[in-house]
């Protein structure tokens, strides 16, 4: 269900306190057996942090924690702002922000490209680069994206066209220590059994993404 | 975040490289750094890397009425952001000079040359013409956006794709792409963009800076010009002042330059055609797994879903149900209604606190919130409350006036 590549590039600012991490994540397709030449979902992330805060903006006791998320066309508009919220929500939950006080962390992601679950993967692309940048969390998370069609059936990872006609989809965030719900947002009619259905299969899928994770970590600094 | 300056000694050691004739990087004086140039999945978005500088371009395209005074002519649009991923130094409010300055040179290298045919993005004269969104996005910045955000935007218009549209009397069909082809767009030639950093007054200059020549040299010279060897743009900032030789001399490299350039993007163009000609798989997602050692990719793979009805209905079966919420509204006057009771009145005991200011021992008193509870009493006139009409109890004013809409209509005049 993911075909996806991690890609890191990596450049301190400063040696004690920044840190830059750029992460390639995601390019989501479908999950129905038969290839089919689809677009991929790629976004690009980087973390800035933990770095000088406004002082409007610093909170005494937690770092400050800050999502940019830029559209591909187009200027950015309500809908950004909304994911936006959506990912800073997921991020703050798992964040040692006391760790660091009175600084910011930046979280910026740019979409690539876009051909469905965007919210999922941008909530990947976000984690993997907060794990690079050594920002310390308390788990790990990753976003799966789930559409119920008309006739009931699940689909994980639907594409944008899958995404259309569906008749509910479902975004959850889910921490990777328990496969516990840290956010969810859903759009369309759907009874509270495909709610839970939807929450099973999706933690059943987050564990091929945490293992994705580790793999790729492990390829990464083994070569550094 | 505020930029870390750049230190005196950085400076100094700088410059004294480049009178040795030495860069950083080991590159000669008139040299590039490498660029590389790959294609995503959506026609019209490309990713150009200038050493580490990398620029995203995508070109999108839309259907509207032209401007007023160009009946015929479609509309061109660019914008250049800076995102803040390039530089820590880029937050979203802060960048106007910059900004503004990078996105009038790439108007003028792209517009004012009438690279692009605009009279062919005509669909019916007066009404319907293509916009044409041309959007580059900064990801990483190690000097020299101009040329990279030239490379990126010429390239993106050369590989965009507009939907197929046909004219007839006075029906017009646009045709999505599975049902025609879509057709690229009629581009002239292509101006690139060449920068030359000044140092020393002049004395000195280099082509393609990176991010640390740009912030020791005097002055910047762009020029854009296009493998027909015709000056598109030229551009002088910082207050240098050149001879005529050195303008020459720079047009001339450019001229070198730009056709080695233009050689690399059809070259790109066309591996990248063959490929999609070939059905082969084509994107991102090839482009960066081949290339980098530290990317990792993992097939698709099939996620066994048959126990999640089980589950779900396991859970479903073992929680509560939900409490059972009860909702009796009660219209106390039109316009006014009450749902609920709220909570109980936490501000303690009312009797002894007085208006004025003087009794604050009245409020340190602390009395305990046992049995104060608010009760509002007025006839209930309408919808369903079985609670006997309440009297009004706490209000500690010696006149207590109750206002009773039934009672009062004359008084209110």
């Amino acid at each position: 269900f993911w075909g996806a590549a991690a890609v890191s590039l990596q450049r301190s600012a400063h040696p004690l306190l920044c840190y830059v991490a750029h992460v390639t994540v995601g390019l989501a397709q479908n999950f129905l057996p038969e290839w089919t030449l689809l677009g991929d979902t790629s976004v690009l992330a980087g973390v800035y942090g933990p770095a000088e805060v406004k002082v409007s903006k610093e909170i005494f006791n937690k770092a400050t924690l800050e999502v940019i998320l830029r559209p591909k066309i187009g200027l950015p508009g309500v809908a950004e702002k909304s994911r936006e919220r959506l990912i800073r929500n997921t991020c703050e939950a798992v964040v040692l922000g006391t760790l660091h006080p009175r600084t910011s962390i930046t979280v910026v992601l740019q979409v690539i490209s876009d051909a469905g679950s965007l919210l999922a993967c941008c909530l990947n692309a976000a984690c993997m680069a907060l794990v690079d940048a050594g920002v310390p969390m308390r788990s790990l998370f990753c976003g799966v994206t789930c559409a119920l069609d008309s006739d009931g059936t699940l689909m994980l990872d639907p594409t944008a066209k899958q995404e259309k006609e569906a008749r509910a989809v479902l975004t959850f965030a889910l921490d990777s220590v328990e496969r516990k719900l840290l956010m969810s947002t859903t759009k369309g009619l759907y009874s509270d059994a495909e709610l839970q259905q939807c929450l099973a299969a999706a933690q059943a899928a987050s564990q091929h993404v945490f293992r994705f994770y580790r793999e790729s970590l492990q390829r990464r600094y083994s070569k550094s | 975040m505020k930029e870390t300056p750049l230190s005196n000694c950085e400076r100094r050691f700088l410059l004294r490289a480049i009178e040795e004739k030495k860069r950083l990087d080991g590159r000669q004086t008139y040299d590039y750094r490498n660029i590389k140039i790959s294609f995503g999945t959506d026609y019209g978005c490309c990713v150009v890397e200038l050493g580490k500088t990398r620029v995203l371009g995508q070109v999108s395209c839309e259907l509207v009425s032209p401007k007023l005074n160009r009946a015929t002519e479609g509309i061109l649009f660019f914008n250049l952001e800076l995102s803040q991923m390039a530089a820590p130094a880029f937050e979203p409010g802060r960048q106007s000079d910059l900004l503004v300055k990078l996105n009038r040179l790439l108007e003028r290298c792209l517009r004012n040359s009438k690279c692009i045919d605009t009279e062919s993005l005509c669909v019916v004269a007066g009404e319907k013409v293509w916009q044409i969104r041309v959007d580059l996005h900064l990801l990483n910045h190690d000097g020299n956006i101009i040329d990279a955000a030239s490379i990126a935007a010429i390239v993106a218009l050369c590989h965009f794709r507009r939907p197929d549209v046909s004219v007839q009397g006075d029906e017009v069909t646009l045709y999505t792409p599975e049902e025609r082809d879509p057709v690229p767009l009629s581009i002239h030639h292509m101006p690139i963009c060449v920068s030359f950093a000044f140092f020393q007054q002049g004395t000195y200059l280099l082509v393609d800076p990176n991010e640390r020549e740009e912030r020791v040299m005097d002055g910047l010279l762009v020029l854009a010009m296009n493998k027909h060897r015709e000056i598109c743009t030229i551009q002088s900032s910082g207050g240098i002042m050149l001879l005529k030789e050195q303008v020459l001399r720079c047009s001339k490299i450019a001229g070198v330059k730009v056709a080695e350039i233009t050689e690399l993007i059809q070259k790109a163009l066309e591996n990248d055609q063959k490929v999609r000609k070939e059905g082969g798989k084509f994107g991102f997602a090839e482009s960066i797994a081949n290339q980098r050692i530290t990317a990792f990719k993992m097939e698709k793979a099939p996620i066994d879903t048959s126990d999640v009805e089980e589950k779900a209905e396991e859970i479903i079966a073992e929680a509560e149900p939900p409490s059972e919420v009860v909702s009796k509204p009660v219209l106390w006057t039109p316009g006014t209604a009450q749902i609920g009771e709220g909570i109980e009145n936490s501000w303690g005991d009312l009797e002894d606190s007085e208006k004025e200011d003087e009794d604050e021992g009245g409020s340190d008193e602390a009395i305990i919130l046992d049995s104060i509870t608010m009760d509002t009493g007025v006839e209930v006139s309408n919808i369903g409350s079985q609670d006997a009409p309440i009297v009004l109890s706490d209000s500690e004013e010696e006149e207590m006036i109750i206002l009773e809409p039934d009672k009062n209509p004359k008084k209110i005049r």
